[in-house]
């Protein structure tokens, strides 16, 4: 019996110590005494190609624009919940002026520890609480998605698009029903087949999830998920994708049409210096495409001219404001009018979304 | 029933890397070993499977390097618990957290300089899948032969294993060892060599599951590969009551789990993919929790008695 208990008792040990497994990594160029002191929380390795990738690249561009005048440090695969708070204190007892948290999990920890501390300035990236010096910051990636759509929905022969995605929150929906909108605004017989993994991070169920969506007809696959796999998986059987998160095209190929992706060096460098200059207040970013913190990768060669033009001068619209995506009529899966014609549906909807548009094969729950 | 058949086909698939870390691990605690190191050993297995592949050219090399690494991180193992006489837990965790750390940390050396030193992202040579003709054909059992070549090699080894722990002296002697390593001792058998030996093996077979994953399942480097699936090797040894025979049926039912759901999603119809993933670790309880209702039952189909302790010769 004791050999049972032990046994048990290293399964869970082992758990515990796997979670435990994160890495700490400060880069300091000749600190000086005044450096402003950054640090980031990352929920993957920044080596995943996707999210984690594009956030450790905004916080270089930081470091390259203010040189020696900041210090940044990050610590990466630190999982959500309880020892996500453990880690940001640490950073906040060591001194560090800023902490940016860039995954929707790190909410509740990262308010907990900002009501400890409140000389430091907290960033959390996705999330909605907010605290007298911790703000939110997140980019309206479903205008970038929305455009992919268009890609899509002009490429399809099957008229089934795949769709691999992480986890059924707003966030994840949200983009989902930008890119049916954006395909079926060229294409009204297209359909998106949506397959949750229930992970962010996993090369091996994201390229099962993908392999699952070809085998099921669909001849282009888009994503929501941290790796390159699924484009990797639609590659292999000759299919065609849309990215995620960075410029998947690079790593992968032309079959990768194009990917929506993020540029936090933009906002990471306004950020810091307010913070620097004493003009930090808290507050909650959310900016699309006019902003440039988020973008739509160039497109491959593969992508015929009109539908290229197409592409770009839906952007322009949206950058300027003249179109918004989640403008009326929409409709959701059972055929019920949410948005009425004239109307878009406001932030706050849109931040809570939990249904589908017509047109996605899939639930939401 | 092509749909049975692909969802087959995927399942054995994705199953092969358990099998091997599985028959790995079944070997290991077959001779009272404990190795928790798994998760380290198989991301290492295909970190050096993938790197090797990539700069040699050649699948046969990578596999070799897999194996030789499996077994190098194995004999750390062996040394620390069998000689040393170390707790076989603090071990195989302190290897399961170098090895995860290490191949990060290579996966961000060892690539070439236009990559950055990154090895995330290449492309290198792989093992495909090979259709055996006629037999691919056929339904439902075409699934068995539309597969890779490691796959292929587990047809062969999972009797081999079974013949060799339970026909062989050897094998006896394997046994032996993890029940009740004194009266092995006594019995003339090299409690050490035996033990050893074990280990180092098991320890190339779970590397070559890791490897499989790089070269085939997954092609290329990303870190954390395994996601994991190092861990679940542990709940499918208990699954298998420390058969390798038995090492098939979890290996697939854990394997088969995510291609059976997401085509279920696929196709659009809906059952809750949380139930779905709670099974195989439902089983696993329900398996735990006979072993200890009936004691003869545990006795005959359960852990090794000698499993988790340090033998030491001469003491009581």
């Amino acid at each position: 019996m004791k050999r049972k208990l032990a046994v048990a008792f290293a399964l869970a040990a082992s758990f515990a110590m796997l979670f435990a497994a994160c890495a700490k990594k400060a880069e300091a160029p000749a600190a000086t005494a005044k450096a402003f002191k950054v640090a980031f929380i990352y929920i993957g390795p920044p080596g995943d190609l996707g999210w984690t990738f594009e956030h450790d690249r905004g916080r270089k561009a930081a470091v390259e624009y203010f040189g020696d005048k900041i210090e940044t440090a990050y610590m990466e695969n630190v999982p959500e919940g309880p020892d996500a708070a453990r880690v940001i204190r640490q950073y906040a007892q060591e001194g560090y002026d800023m902490i940016f948290a860039t995954s929707f999990g790190y909410m509740d920890p990262m308010l907990e520890v900002a009501k400890e501390f409140p000389n430091v300035k907290f960033e959390h990236c996705s999330g909605y609480k907010t605290n007298p010096n911790m703000a939110t910051y997140f980019g309206r990636i479903e205008e970038a998605r929305y455009l992919s759509g268009i890609i899509a929905g002009k490429m399809t022969k099957t008229n089934k698009i795949g769709y691999a995605a992480a986890f059924p929150i707003p966030e994840v929906v949200r983009g989902i029903n930008a890119f049916i909108l954006g395909a079926r605004s060229v294409n009204p017989k297209a359909e998106v087949r949506v397959v949750w993994t229930n992970t962010w991070y996993d090369p091996v169920k994201e390229r099962e999830a993908a392999v699952a969506l070809l085998d099921a007809g669909c001849d282009i696959i888009a994503q929501h998920q941290d790796t390159v796999e699924p484009q990797k998986a639609a590659q292999e059987r000759g299919k065609l994708s849309i990215g995620y998160d960075s410029d998947m095209g690079k790593f992968v190929g032309d079959t990768v049409l194009a990917s929506p992706m993020w540029n936090w060096g933009v906002y990471y460098k306004d950020t810091i210096e307010k913070a620097m200059k004493g003009e930090w207040k808290s507050h909650q970013y959310w900016e699309g495409l006019a902003s440039g913190v988020v973008a739509l990768s160039d497109m491959s060669p593969r992508v015929p001219e009109d539908v290229r033009k197409l592409v770009l001068e839906t952007k322009d619209k949206i950058a300027s404001g003249q179109m918004k995506i989640f403008a009326g009529p929409i409709k959701d899966q059972s055929g019920a009018l949410v948005v009425k014609e004239g109307e878009s549906l406001p932030d706050d909807k849109q931040l809570s979304m939990d249904w589908f548009v017509q047109g996605v094969v899939g639930k939401v729950k | 029933m092509e749909l049975v058949t692909s969802i087959l086909a995927i399942a054995i698939r994705a199953g092969t890397s358990l099998v091997y870390a599985t028959l790995g691990e079944i070997y290991t605690e077959r001779a009272g070993i404990l190795n928790l190191g798994l998760e380290g050993i198989m991301l290492m297995g295909a970190l050096s499977g993938f790197a090797t592949a990539y700069y040699s050219g050649s699948v046969a090399l990578a596999l070799l390097a897999a194996l030789a690494v499996g077994a190098a991180l194995a004999a750390i193992h062996a040394f620390l618990t069998v000689t040393m006489r170390a707790n076989q837990v603090v071990s195989g965790l302190s290897i399961t957290l170098f090895g995860s750390g290490f191949a990060s940390f290579l996966g961000q050396r060892l690539g070439p300089i236009s990559n950055n030193h990154r090895l995330v992202g290449l492309s290198g040579p792989r093992i495909a899948p090979i259709g055996v003709p006629g037999l691919s054909e056929l339904p439902v059992i075409g699934a068995l032969f539309t597969q890779d070549i490691l796959t292929y090699a587990l047809y062969a080894l999972i009797p081999l294993a079974w013949f060799y722990l339970y026909r062989t002296r050897h094998g006896l002697n394997l046994r032996a060892v993890g029940e009740d390593p004194q009266t092995a001792d006594a019995m003339g058998v090299d409690v050490f060599k035996v033990k050893y030996l074990a280990t180092i093996a098991g320890g190339a077979l779970v590397a070559l599951g890791g490897a499989q994953l790089s070269l085939s399942y997954t092609p290329g480097w990303s870190e954390n590969i395994t996601g994991g699936r190092g861990w679940i090797v542990i709940a499918l040894v208990i699954f298998a009551m420390w058969n390798p025979a038995r090492a098939v049926w979890g290996a697939l039912l854990f394997g088969g789990i995510n291609a059976v759901q997401f085509r279920l999603q696929a196709s659009g119809t809906t059952i809750p993919a949380g139930f779905l993933n709670m099974l195989p670790y439902l089983a696993t309880i329900a398996v735990l929790v006979a072993m200890t209702f009936w004691e003869s039952l545990s006795k005959r189909i359960g852990a090794p008695a000698g499993l988790g302790n340090a033998y030491m010769r001469e003491e009581k």
